[in-house]
């Protein structure tokens, strides 16, 4: 797909960025695969695709970056291994972050933009399915003080969700409501592991699983990877027909101390969404694993009645560790891709009650 | 471009958009086949500070944030900064499993000032001190924010870095015996090619442990080591004795890197970052050259032709490489193109990588003498710049103006390099 025809962009106005995601390809969100935890298994499929896709030869890619976590995969450098998916010799110009791989797309981006390369791609994977997620979680808080109670992820969230309902911020309903969205609009996403009609009381008629939180609430335990594709200006219009341009990208880190925030917000998410200008979005793609945490970050990110909200099902649908926030961005992108969107949003979060959050605003032009 | 620029700033801080970087982004932007490109518009960047802590076998008297803040607060002093002056943390370590704390940056965000600011956690094997460093420069570079803190650490002393390193994956080789294990087939290997004599290793060894005892916050400093007590010392991994080793140590580096005006308005010395590398190759595959990877030459390459270097041992005054056993520094200068391939070991053994010698390595002992596992590469970018900043104190080469700083790991896979110069270009 070298030579397809595009039409130039308008230079009157505003100047719109100048990098763009140009192509998106996720694995199947599923509870369990038999694969290695590096995940090779999972990327050369989703590599394969996008590079089809966008008509790009591995040799194109100017950078490569990824996320993931070696506690989840149980081993000491688990990406190392990954390396193998991409056929990395002659030697590659790489890196890596122990985070989401949106985080990675934004080490990806950064280097689009210094001019060193004109094509990037940056992918997360994570087998959940390895280990205990709940404890395998636990691991990341303060090791002196928090880790040795183990307070487990689920536990965590529920004590965010007490506080909001406590506060009347948020009811048991709305949150099952948000569930409900969640598994109808996934219907229309073939990777998606959780999906189906149900109601809010049918929802609420189930048990709970950390109370208030049900089973509903919280996103699947889910093995996946994700990988997009960013190519600078000229080379973005070349490879895609419809570039999603990043208009913003930020990203924003709160205390660690569950004392020291209100729990009820995201400060980050907002700092984040204000930078990066969330505000007037058609649709957004949030990575929410709990459904508490989706009303947290509507408020935060000030999406209004008029936005879309996870079209793909979201992190509720199918929720790969250190995959699912790149995949949201993905997700955007590919709305603004197809023409269903003119500005889209893309969202990942990161550590314990939305501690860490990424913002990335895509646009037609 | 003002209005585009507006958006991309962060961390509360107003960023300035330079003439010279319009002018540069409507040149020329030709993509290369290998997704490279010419047209840079990258922005100068520069070190304003460098820190590190007292290393260790054992630092029991600080947590890990602790460890890392006595660096930060270091590195800040030395900048002439505050926490409130910087705009984004980057944080990098070797893998969690040798402390038992998963993404411990989370957890680090209050004692790192990171609190309502961007923060990244890179993590590249053993090279990651390394690529922390040409993150932070490449945040700057990439103008995204003004000032930005990379911070590298490990406190091996909190948990096992052995049983960390000696799980059993399927389908990969189970390393067994730790680094040295590993590395020591092809470090035998290298004197098999290269006939160096079997002397040149433990002269690696006196030099580097004698450089530590004239840099202050060295684990090991011993300014009486000798050829000969390096020799009878125990053989732990043939031809790798123990005094050839790298110790295991707690510590952490912090640096401050700055854009132009940052540098122009800093009232000391700063580093000029000239040019960054990073490639990464697997870690086996058939004609895979352990001794000298391709990927380490391939990333020396785009080092010296970013910096506009064509000679790099008449360029480079001084280079601190990532040399966790003693061998691997005539092994490097032959990687990096300092030396004739099969010839690096004749620039050991004729001192020339000593204080005074044509190639100065690692005055500051290096990882032979230091080796927080993950911030043993920042400690190099961060000696390189301490070099040119004239800051180096007893370990301090005169006259320094160009210097390396050098990491690898992984199975001599992953490298990351930056040229740091007293002058912008």
């Amino acid at each position: 797909m070298s030579a397809r025809a595009v039409s130039a962009r308008a230079v009157n106005g505003r100047v719109s960025s100048d990098v763009a995601v140009i192509g998106f390809a996720e694995a199947p969100c599923v509870r369990h695969t038999n694969g290695t935890t590096n995940g090779v298994e999972m990327l050369v499929p989703i590599f394969q695709q996008v590079l089809a896709e966008t008509g790009l030869d591995r040799r194109d890619i100017g950078f490569w970056c990824s996320g993931s976590s070696d506690y989840l995969a149980g081993r000491a450098f688990s990406f190392v291994s990954a390396v193998d998916a991409i056929g990395a010799f002659p030697p590659v110009m790489e890196s890596h972050v122990e985070m989401d791989g949106a985080f990675a797309l934004y080490e990806a981006w950064v280097k689009v933009l210094t001019g060193e390369v004109d094509v990037a791609l940056a992918y997360g994977f994570g087998k959940s399915s390895a280990g205990d997620l709940r404890r395998v979680l636990a691991l990341q808080l303060d090791p002196y003080t928090m880790a040795p109670l183990w307070p487990d992820s689920v536990g965590l969230a529920a004590l965010q969700a007490r506080l909001g309902l406590e506060n009347h911020i948020w009811t048991e309903r709305g949150m099952a409501e948000v569930a409900v969205r969640s598994r109808s609009a996934a219907l229309g996403n073939p990777q998606a592991q959780l999906s189906g009609e149900v109601t809010a009381d049918e929802l609420l008629a189930e048990p709970y699983l950390a109370e208030p939180l049900r089973a509903h609430d919280c996103a699947p335990v889910t093995d996946g990877a994700a990988v997009v594709v960013l190519a600078a200006a000229d080379r973005a219009r070349q490879l895609c027909e419809r570039p999603a341009w990043i208009a913003g990208f930020e990203h924003r880190i709160d205390s660690a101390e569950f004392g020291g925030r209100d729990l009820t917000t995201a400060p980050s998410a907002a700092a984040a969404g204000s930078a990066a200008g969330a505000a007037g979005v058609d649709v957004a793609e949030l990575h929410a694993p709990f459904t508490h945490q989706e009303l947290i970050l509507r408020d935060a990110l000030g999406l209004g009645e008029s936005a879309r909200i996870s079209p793909s099902g979201g992190a509720l649908a199918g929720n790969p560790m250190f995959a699912a926030g790149l995949a949201r961005i993905g997700h955007a992108a590919r709305q603004v891709m197809s023409g269903q969107a003119e500005r889209a949003l893309g969202h990942a979060t990161s550590g314990p009650a939305l501690q860490q959050n990424l913002v990335c605003v895509l646009e037609a032009q | 471009m003002a209005a585009e620029m507006s958006g991309a700033t962060s961390g509360g801080m107003p960023e300035e958009v330079s003439g010279t970087r319009s002018a540069l982004r409507s040149g020329s932007r030709s993509g290369s086949r290998s997704g490279s490109r010419s047209g840079s518009r990258k922005q100068r960047a520069a070190v304003l500070g460098t820190g590190q802590t007292r290393h260790r076998s054992k630092r029991p008297d600080v947590s890990i944030a602790g460890l890392c803040r006595e660096a930060v607060d270091c590195a800040l002093a030395d900048a002439g900064l505050e926490l409130a002056d910087i705009d984004a943390v980057v944080v990098g370590k070797a893998p969690d499993l040798f402390e038992g704390v998963m993404m411990p940056e989370l957890y680090l965000a209050d004692a790192l000032g990171a609190v309502g600011k961007p923060m990244l956690r890179v993590h590249t094997a053993g090279s990651v001190g390394g690529a922390t460093g040409n993150v932070a420069a490449s945040l700057v570079q990439a103008g995204r924010h003004r000032r930005v803190l990379a911070v590298a650490f490990e406190k091996q002393s909190e948990s096992n870095a052995m049983w960390a390193l000696s799980i059993m994956p399927p389908f990969a080789m189970p390393v067994l015996a730790g680094a040295g294990g590993y590395f020591a087939p092809h470090i035998r290997s290298y004197i098999r090619r290269s006939g160096a004599p079997e002397h040149v290793g433990a002269m690696v060894a006196v030099k580097d442990r004698r450089n530590g005892a004239k840099n202050p916050y060295a684990h090991l400093r011993q300014p009486d080591i000798t050829l000969e007590s390096v020799q009878a010392s125990p053989m732990l991994w043939d031809p790798v004795r123990y005094d050839e080793t790298c110790p295991s140590s707690d510590g952490a580096c912090a640096v401050v890197i700055g854009d132009q005006a940052a540098a122009e308005a800093s009232s000391g010395p700063v580093a000029w970052i000239r040019a960054t590398a990073m490639r990464t190759e697997p870690t086996m595959f058939s004609g895979k050259d352990n001794v000298s990877p391709r990927a380490g030459s391939d990333a020396a390459a785009a080092l010296w032709h970013a910096a506009g270097i064509t000679s790099p041992l008449d360029q480079i005054d001084v280079a601190e490489i990532y040399v966790p056993f003693s061998w691997f520094e005539p092994m490097w200068l032959e990687n990096l193109g300092f030396a004739p391939e099969g010839q690096g070991w004749q620039f050991t053994q004729n001192g020339e990588t000593e204080i005074g010698g044509s190639i100065p390595v690692n005055p500051s002992g290096g990882v032979l003498c230091s080796n927080p596992i993950g911030a043993s590469g920042l400690l190099r970018f961060a000696e390189s710049a301490m070099q040119v900043m004239g800051k180096a104190g007893e370990h301090q080469v005169p006259g320094a103006k160009t210097a390396l700083g050098h990491a690898y790991g992984g199975g001599s896979q992953y490298f990351s390099m930056w040229v740091v110069a007293d002058t912008p270009d």
